[in-house]
């Protein structure tokens, strides 16, 4: 089966530092494949890379189609969601200026978000930056859902929140990746555990592990040795 | 008492004109991070544009022509500030120094152009005679032409505002403004903003031309020049990219710089401006809009 995406030998410098040295996987069709490693291994970059954020170079394949050439704004419209690491709300506008610039298919899926963050209509003439923490997440979430994505990339969502909201973040994943491919980078190995189908890890900018998500935590050594968790 | 009404309205006459320099300025900067010191020349050619427009309609009579002369120029500022994002900016993306070499450069180049066509001199600029007269207010002869400044430095404040925050492109500026990379993120092309906001900025610096030329009565030069530096200083005072706070600094600016040079000395009003640019930044490095936002 064809991978809805597929990233070949992706290399990206930041000034001096070569960050991504020749980063290679496969996104399978549906449900969440999880991105992991340590702090600092490149993981947030190899979003921003797919995205097309900082400059790249290698191949990546959206559905077949080549969009390593793509403007950020281009990609995005080829159905590549993106939920940033700290959110990245506009502060100063309110909730629904947040959805509405977010808009990009003719009937924009309001339904699904106020189903999923029902918060977020009683919150609509609020300023984004008045937001806790899980309630900004909530918007960024929802802002990559408004429109229909082939795949959405997901960074560090239950970073810096509290118990019960990273139970909530992790539902809320789950239930995205009923409607489209996740590929999340996610630090807390319960959330991996429990949303994640596969696994790919990073160790300095370069893949050391691809395979499913179950293997990998089952094998506590090789998550020792992997991520420095026990 | 008298004077100091004709000093105030006189202030707010001049921060009227800053304001319609500086609110271009700081939308440009504050979207795309682009210091345009080319921005005095959009006022130039919009008031060289009005000027010329008129010279052109000899036959009518002054209030259409002084009009259409206006409408000109505002047309001119407006196409030539797209073309100068197109043209200059658009391929310096990111490059902030060669941003500021090229609008520099461009700044000097308008300026000698001009030069070269029309010469050095200033030119007359034909107004409405009512424009010259004054009204009488508090004891105070105020001119006409200072009424027109604020009248319509508040319109296109109100317009401005309406526009960022009635329209769909409004809120890709003011998005773009905080978070310009993740106004792409969200699939949005944010240089269709970057150029209208560069044509938004020149046709305001155009307004700022022709009532320059009405309130000195000729169109010269190095005008466009010698307001931009108080464009900038307003800028700097209000907080970069805040419209609200460039309003509130360029009243605050027209005001103290009339203030000083009548009750100090004449002279050291675009001193005192300096002095209150250093209290500003050392108060508040943010600027004014740090406590208004």
């Amino acid at each position: 089966m064809t991978p809805i995406l597929s990233v070949s030998d992706l290399h990206v410098h930041l000034g001096e530092s070569h960050i991504l040295q020749g980063v290679s996987f496969d996104v399978a069709d549906g449900g969440v494949t999880a991105l992991l490693g340590r702090n600092g291994v490149g993981k947030t970059t190899t979003l921003r890379a797919l995205m097309g954020l900082v400059d790249r170079r290698g191949r990546v394949e959206l559905a077949g189609e080549s969009i390593q050439a793509a403007a950020t704004h281009r990609i995005v419209r080829r159905g590549v969601g993106y939920v940033p690491e700290d959110r990245d709300v506009f502060a100063g506008l309110t909730v629904e200026e947040n959805l509405r610039l977010a808009e990009r298919d003719a009937e924009p899926r309001y339904g699904l978000v106020y189903e999923l963050f029902p918060e977020l209509k009683q919150r609509a003439k609020q300023q984004a930056g008045t937001l806790s923490g899980g309630q900004q997440q909530m918007v960024a979430i929802a802002r990559a859902l408004l429109s229909d994505n082939h795949v959405l990339l997901v960074d560090e969502p239950t970073k810096g929140l509290a118990p019960l909201l990273v139970t909530e973040v992790a539902r809320v994943l789950e239930r995205v990746s009923e409607l489209t491919t996740v590929l999340l980078v996610e630090q807390n190995l319960g959330v991996v555990a429990r949303v994640a189908r596969d696994v790919v890890v990073l160790d300095t900018g370069r893949v050391v592990h691809i395979g499913p998500a179950r293997e990998l935590l089952a094998d506590k050594p090789m998550v020792n040795r992997m991520l420095g968790v026990g | 008492m008298s004077t100091f009404v004709l000093l105030t309205i006189t202030g707010l006459g001049l921060g009227a004109m800053y304001f319609l320099i500086a609110s271009g300025l700081s939308l440009i900067y504050g979207l795309m991070g682009v210091l345009n010191f080319a921005h005095g020349a959009f006022l130039t050619v919009g008031a060289y544009g009005a000027w010329f427009a008129e010279s052109k309609l000899a036959g009518v009579s002054v209030l259409p022509r002084f009009l259409l002369g206006a409408l000109a120029g505002l047309v001119v500022g407006g196409v030539f500030a797209a073309l100068v994002e197109l043209v200059l900016i658009r391929p310096l993306y990111k490059r902030h120094i060669e941003q500021v070499l090229v609008t520099v450069g461009l700044a000097l180049a308008v300026s000698a152009l001009v030069v070269a066509i029309w010469g050095n001199d200033a030119r007359p600029f034909t107004a409405p005679s009512w424009l010259g007269r004054t009204t009488s207010v508090a004891g105070a002869h105020i001119p006409n032409d200072r009424w027109v400044e604020i009248a319509t430095a508040l319109v296109v404040l109100v317009a401005l505002n309406a526009f960022l925050r009635r329209t769909r492109y409004g809120l890709i500026i003011r998005a773009g403004v905080e978070n310009r990379a993740m106004v792409t993120a969200l699939g949005i092309d944010v240089r269709r903003a970057f150029t209208l906001v560069f044509a938004i900025g020149g046709v305001a610096a155009a307004v700022a031309g022709v009532l320059s030329g009405v309130y000195f009565g000729t169109v010269d030069p190095a005008r466009g020049t010698s307001l931009l530096i108080f464009a900038f200083i307003v800028v700097v005072i209000g907080g970069l990219g805040s419209l609200r706070g460039t309003a509130v600094s360029a009243v605050v600016v027209g005001l103290v710089q009339q203030y000083a040079n009548y009750y100090a000395s004449s002279g050291l009003g675009d001193l005192s401006v300096v002095l209150l640019l250093g209290i500003v930044l050392l108060a508040r490095p943010g600027g004014l809009s740090a406590k208004l936002a």
